[in-house]
């Protein structure tokens, strides 16, 4: 289904389509006072985007910098080249330590990597303990969001799941009451996890350590508990210096709730003693973007989701009508490079406002890619018809003759047509909306009558 | 007041085939500030539609054909964020090497932003009317004609610099100053849905603030908004900014 089809369909509850496009609005909001309480915000994007750029064009150079540090600080570091490498890695470490039920906090990554399914068919029983990722998780999705991965579901919604799944009172709504049944139930999985698997927000390559940053604590209290902790990272996630940590962690938050700061952002060097670090450093595809000069940089993204909350389609379609991991703006950009094919329609559910590339915190041009993308897509996928009235229009264009008789015979039939025709279903702008006044004369008529 | 005795009036293919009073009330409003305004009689269309469907490569022989048109003159003027954003930034590869686009490129404005940056008048004017303003997102991000609400920088806007000027027009501040409005080009016929959600969005901005009029600088923009006004019999007027102020000075 193509990402208009979709978002129709996202679209026919009203009631729903508003409160989800006001919820995600209040986190623009809640972003842009935040961030004018920074006089230097400007600056510390335009150093954001330059730390990343210089990152991308030396990305090589500093990988291997951070697995020499991390294996120094006792890190295990892989490399894994596409998803089924990452997934194989990371089953290998778990069944090595006879382990059957593991902890996992939100990663997007290891939703890239359909992770969860491959570890389950394999006998490993996968908890997802970010609450957001736990609700999508017992209800079989993925994340509509990758900061607020429940963000599609209503507290009623939930009420009925937790009631369900953790046999909460019926019918009671409260976020502090269902949050502590969530805790409960997890606090158990997390005493019996022997490995908990985290995300990564940034490695730093002059020390060999990395940072995760979350809300809920849940990947310390996976992490502290297990015996062994596997981070799986992207290889765009690196970051040069640890004083660059003082730009992105500045950015990161406020760019994605309207934070100051994550409340843990938690920095991992060296296993405890007894205790394992296991670091994947997946590509993925990441290598065949960093070759694409036009879309290289949307490697910058340090998934804030600010992009997601600051686009009217998004906000307005949801996250599941781009049938994509990373869903929104960035998605639509990075999601191209992967499948062509099937991700074709994303570059056109947008506008191309631009408000995504203003509110991104390390300034990915991202309306500027999805120009691109369409026209790489049109080439790669030939639509007949489509090519074919491009080229005609393409010749009236050029031609001052063939534009003023097109143009005459445009405005003559519009007006001769009766209403029944000329608002059939199959001119899907008059289904909502009225086509414009035709004039008698064109605007040069007018001057060659009035000025000449 | 400098003389600008050379300017040529581009005038986007569906203003001059659907909205002659845009194109009439920017040369008249060019003329009173004192402008010999010149209109090629051969301009057609900028190219945008096929370049935002994916088609920049099909631009070649319009793009070239505007260069042609439009090289002679010192300024061009458009009354369109819109197109004239089309023609600085997405015109082909091969028309960008024409000798002549570079100096086209800086010779191009935005009819406010020539008003404002270039002509730098003070309009006299009278104009009562309480008028909510649409923001065109590339008049906005692209031309960056105002502040947009994500960036942390002084706010400015270059509309509301020339209409604040003239007596009795009560400007509105809207809940969301510089939301699209799902137009979109060939997005307001694809995404048909979300695009006409979008509209309304905007619509019931500008009525819950009991906004009069809604102007703005792209026609294309008021186009979608008052298909759907109009279909929902709303009483809401539109009018392009060059129309308030050609009518608000005579």
């Amino acid at each position: 289904m193509s990402h208009s089809e979709k978002a129709s369909l996202f679209i026919q509850d009203a009631e729903k389509t508003q409160w989800h496009d006001e919820t995600l609005w209040f986190v623009r909001k809640k972003r842009d006072l935040i961030t004018k309480t920074i006089p230097e915000w400007e600056e510390l994007r335009e150093t954001a985007s330059q730390i990343k750029d210089h990152v991308l064009d030396h990305l090589a150079d500093y990988l291997e910098e951070f697995e020499r540090n991390a294996n120094k600080n006792g890190i295990q570091v892989h490399w894994a080249q596409n998803a089924e490498e990452h997934n194989r890695l990371v089953l290998d470490i778990i069944q090595s330590k006879q382990c059957q039920s593991i902890v996992k906090s939100k990663s997007i990554l290891t939703e890239e990597c359909h992770l969860n399914p491959f570890l389950e068919k394999n006998g490993v029983e996968v908890v997802d303990t970010d609450l957001g990722e736990r609700i999508v998780q017992f209800l079989n999705q993925p994340p509509s969001h990758i900061v607020l991965p429940a963000i599609h579901l209503k507290k009623r919604e939930i009420s009925e799941l937790f009631h369900e799944k953790l046999q909460t009172e019926k019918g009671n709504e409260d976020p502090y009451y269902l949050t502590q049944a969530a805790r409960i139930h997890l606090r158990e999985k997390f005493l019996n996890a022997k490995v908990a698997i985290t995300g990564v927000n940034f490695a730093v390559a002059e020390t060999g350590e990395f940072v995760v940053c979350t809300n809920e604590g849940n990947a310390d209290m996976g992490v502290h508990l297990a015996d062994v902790h596997i981070a799986c990272m992207g290889i765009e996630k690196i970051i040069p210096r640890r004083k660059d940590l003082g730009v992105f962690m500045r950015i990161l938050a406020r760019s994605a709730t309207g934070q100051p700061i994550t409340n843990y952002s938690s920095h991992f060097r060296s296993p405890a003693s007894g205790k394992e670090i296991h670091l994947i450093l997946l590509d993925n595809g990441r290598s065949a973007q960093l070759k694409r000069e036009k879309f290289r940089n949307s490697l910058k993204c340090i998934r804030c989701g600010a992009c997601m909350n600051t686009c009217p389609i998004y906000r307005k379609s949801g996250g599941y009508s781009y049938d994509s991991t990373v869903p929104g703006p960035i998605g639509s950009i990075l999601s191209p490079g992967t499948d062509l094919k099937k991700h074709s329609t994303l570059p056109f559910a947008s506008t191309l406002c631009g408000s995504c590339s203003d509110v991104c915190p390390v300034k990915i041009n991202i309306h500027e890619q999805l120009y691109e993308w369409r026209q790489e897509i049109t080439k790669a996928n030939p639509d007949r018809p489509k090519n074919l009235s491009m080229k005609l229009a393409s010749g009236i264009f050029k031609s001052p003759l063939a534009y003023r008789i097109s143009g005459t015979l445009m405005r003559k039939v519009i007006q001769a047509l009766p209403n029944s025709i000329l608002y059939h279903p199959l001119n899907s702008w008059g289904k909502q909306r009225d086509l414009p006044q035709v004039p008698k004369e064109s605007f040069r008529d007018w001057y060659k009558n009035n000025r000449l | 007041m400098p003389e600008y005795k050379n300017i040529g009036l581009f005038i986007p293919c569906y203003i001059d085939q659907f909205y002659p009073q845009v194109g009439i009330a920017s040369l008249e409003l060019l003329e009173k500030l004192g402008c010999q305004v010149g209109f090629p009689l051969g301009q057609t269309c900028c190219g945008q539609p096929l370049a935002n469907s994916g088609y920049e490569r099909d631009t070649e022989g319009s793009s070239l054909h505007f260069i042609e048109q439009f090289q002679h003159f010192d300024y061009i003027v458009a009354p369109s964020g819109s197109c004239v954003l089309h023609i600085k930034e997405h015109f082909p590869a091969s028309a960008k090497i024409h000798p002549s686009f570079p100096e086209i490129k800086d010779k191009i404005f935005e009819l406010t932003e020539f008003l404002t940056d270039i002509l730098k008048v003070a309009i006299q004017g009278k104009f009562p009317h309480r008028v909510g303003y649409h923001a065109s997102c590339h008049g906005l991000r692209g031309l960056r004609l105002g502040a947009s609400s994500e960036l942390n920088i002084a706010d400015f806007n270059k509309s509301k610099q020339l209409l604040s000027q003239l007596e009795g027009l009560d400007w509105v501040e809207l809940d969301r100053k510089d939301e699209c409005c799902g137009f979109g080009g060939t997005f307001a016929v694809s995404e048909e849905a979300l695009s006409v959600q979008m509209g309304n969005d905007r619509l019931r901005d500008h009525t819950s603030h009991q906004v009069e009029i809604i102007t703005g600088g792209d026609v294309s923009c008021l186009m979608h908004l008052e298909g759907i006004a109009k279909r929902q019999h709303e009483k809401l007027k539109f009018m392009h900014i060059a129309e308030i102020l050609n009518q608000a000075i005579s």
